[in-house]
């Protein structure tokens, strides 16, 4: 292949990216993982999800999960959440142990999940009035919170009067306003169109670095998984195992400009070639276009 | 594209709408109008107008075409003044213009017997066993149903015998119900409960059961307690379904109307068809049965502009 005199290992961190990983490493841990296994049994016997899974993350870390189809990163991100049980292993958040759902794990699903029945407003107060919260002070705290995701004025409307993104601003909204350790994600753009998406990026990457809050994201897009990540665990499919867990290279702060730095482009390739493994090369002349092919238009009807 | 009249599941213009449900009655207007006032379509009967010589016939008395013929027949042979008539359709059924008459007269003819009643009190009457027959069975259907589709444990304790019930003929209970609670209306009510009840358990389980499952896992990631689940997210989240169930249920509910009031002592507007039958007041016989009609579609389509009101966030209902 082309030499290319740019190239750098997906490795290498800057003193600045370096500096802040030292950092990042001294907060306290949010969520811990250890050997987590989960076993399933259907009617073709047992099928493992995922298996031994460990890792930790950091009081105001943003971590990616990404992986092949089929490689669990739903059942994982669902078992935090408590909607899932486990077979053996543990999870801690602030080293106490998951037992169920809870207000301490916010999720956001990539179905939005919205009430359509409440208002904006009454869906993202939702989590303070079922956890008691008087309702003058719920709506006091509520109304930051939509400004925050720029949708005040959207306050009374319900949620089929608004596209996707929107729907998705108010479910990370709702999901907040409860003030979580930790911001499950399943894939949470996955139904955005591709400028809708950008935009959700950018103004996450937004409300991240302005609030308290340690965030856990699945996403099958590598491109997203880089732009946000400061680390991606990468999942391996069949069982559903650690593959890697990446330090992002990428300095902060990112934006989608960035997309063609040799970190970047580095981090990619690696990604690439963990999820889309070199096959087995296949016989050339069994794909080669054929040098004479059938002419289905008029000889005079050229395009070049 | 919008000029297409069958363009595969695609909705129409509102006029276009209009004008195929008034055609969607009109058209079996058309064909009644047809039969009873063009002669050669159907009228197997003649009405005589003249009897002639012949000895048992009556002005405006119905008899058979072949009879009429073999008498006019026979009347030729022997030389002596042949009936006259013309032809005509069986007394059961009446020509519209006297069903739209009989609508009127019926609610200003007053009772044949002395101690009969009016016909908006019979109907009065009837509305009365739907309307309780209707709510005590929704007393207790509808928690039932709501609770059998949000808990398994509800589901797999009474779906199973109510699924055995369901099939016995609500009818076949009327000899125990007089039984149970005497000849007036608590048999009637009986009869529309029994009817009504045990499909409502089953389809409003199932239609709570349909509620997606990732809005109850939102409220639990939100903090929500198992209990708060069903008043928070299940009731809200399936109201505006369960109403339109209820609606259809209340329509079942009519059609177990008739027999229910057969029960006993007859009584609504079963009573008064019966009566006008015996009579062979057929015409008063289809209004009221098209005052059921009219009575049903109109409560129907009050309730269908209720649900907009109440549950302005259901998309269906808005597209209605």
């Amino acid at each position: 292949m082309q030499a290319n005199t740019d190239q750098i290992s997906y490795l290498t961190q800057s003193e600045a990216v370096k500096a802040r990983f030292d950092k990042l490493k001294q907060r306290e841990v949010i969520l811990e993982v250890k050997n987590l296994t989960k076993v399933y049994h259907g009617a073709k016997g047992e099928t493992t999800a995922l298996k031994d899974v460990s890792f930790k993350t950091h009081r105001r870390e943003f971590v990616c999960v990404i992986g092949p189809s089929g490689c669990g990163k739903s059942t994982l991100i669902r078992t935090l959440a408590g909607l899932e049980s486990y077979t053996s292993g543990e999870v801690l958040l602030d080293g106490k142990p998951v037992t169920g759902p809870g207000r301490d794990r916010g999720m956001v699903f990539q179905g939005y999940t919205l009430f359509p029945w409440l208002s904006v407003k009454k869906n993202v107060m939702f989590g303070l009035e079922m956890n008691g919260m008087p309702s003058e002070e719920a709506s006091r705290e509520v109304a930051l919170w939509l400004e925050l995701v720029g949708l005040e004025k959207f306050a009374n409307a319900y949620p089929h009067e608004l596209s996707g993104g929107m729907k998705q601003r108010v479910a990370i909204a709702r999901a907040l306003v409860n003030q979580p350790r930790i911001l499950l994600m399943d894939e949470p753009f996955g139904a955005l169109d591709a400028q809708t998406r950008c935009k959700m990026q950018t103004h996450l990457l937004e409300i991240w670095r302005n609030i308290d809050i340690t965030i856990l994201f699945i996403t099958h897009d590598l491109d997203e998984a880089i732009l946000l990540a400061d680390r991606i665990l990468v999942l391996k499919a069949h069982p559903g195992e650690v593959q890697e867990l990446i330090e992002v290279s990428v300095p902060r702060p990112r934006s989608p400009d960035q997309l063609f730095t040799p970190e970047f482009i580095a981090t990619k390739a690696r990604l690439e070639e963990l999820i889309h493994p070199p096959t087995e090369p296949v016989d050339e002349d069994a794909v080669s276009v054929p040098s004479r092919m059938i002419r289905f238009v008029n000889v005079a009807d050229n395009v070049e | 594209m919008g000029s297409n009249w069958f363009a595969v599941r695609q909705e129409l213009t509102p006029e276009r709408r209009k004008i195929l449900a008034i055609a969607s009655f009109l058209l079996p207007l058309l064909v009644w109008a047809l039969v009873s006032y063009v002669p050669f379509i159907w009228h197997p009967m003649v009405k005589v107008t003249s009897p002639g010589d012949v000895e048992y016939f009556q002005v405006d008395m119905l008899v058979n075409k072949v009879t009429f013929e073999e008498e006019t027949a026979t009347m030729q042979e022997e030389g002596k003044q042949l009936p006259l008539g013309e032809p005509s359709n069986p007394i059961y059924l009446p020509p519209p213009h006297k069903v739209v008459e009989a609508l009127y007269t019926a609610f200003t003819t007053p009772p044949v017997q002395r101690d009969g009643l009016w016909l908006h009190q019979s109907l009065w009457q009837s509305i009365q066993v739907i309307f309780w027959g209707f709510v005590i069975s929704s007393l207790v259907g509808v928690p039932l149903g709501i609770l059998s589709g949000t808990y398994s444990a509800v589901s797999r304790l009474f779906e199973p015998f109510i699924e055995f019930f369901r099939y016995l003929p609500a009818p076949a209970f009327g000899a125990l119900a007089v039984a149970v609670l005497g000849i007036y209306d608590g048999p009637k009510i009986a009869i529309i409960v029994i009817g009504t009840f045990f499909q409502q358990v089953l389809i409003i389980s199932n239609t709570t059961r349909k509620l997606d499952y990732s809005l109850l896992e939102a409220a639990m990631t939100l903090g929500t307690s198992r209990w708060k689940l069903l008043r928070h997210v299940v009731i809200p989240g399936v109201l505006p379904e369960l109403y339109r169930d209820q609606r259809i249920l209340l329509g079942w509910a009519w059609t177990y109307l008739i027999v229910a009031e057969l029960i006993g002592t007859s009584s609504g507007i079963t009573w008064f068809i019966t009566q006008q039958a015996r009579y062979e007041h057929f015409e008063n016989v289809y209004a009221a049965i098209l005052i059921i009609g009219i009575i049903g579609l109109g409560t129907d389509m009050v309730l269908a502009r209720l649900g907009k009101r109440l549950f302005p966030w259901d998309k269906p209902a808005n597209k209605e």
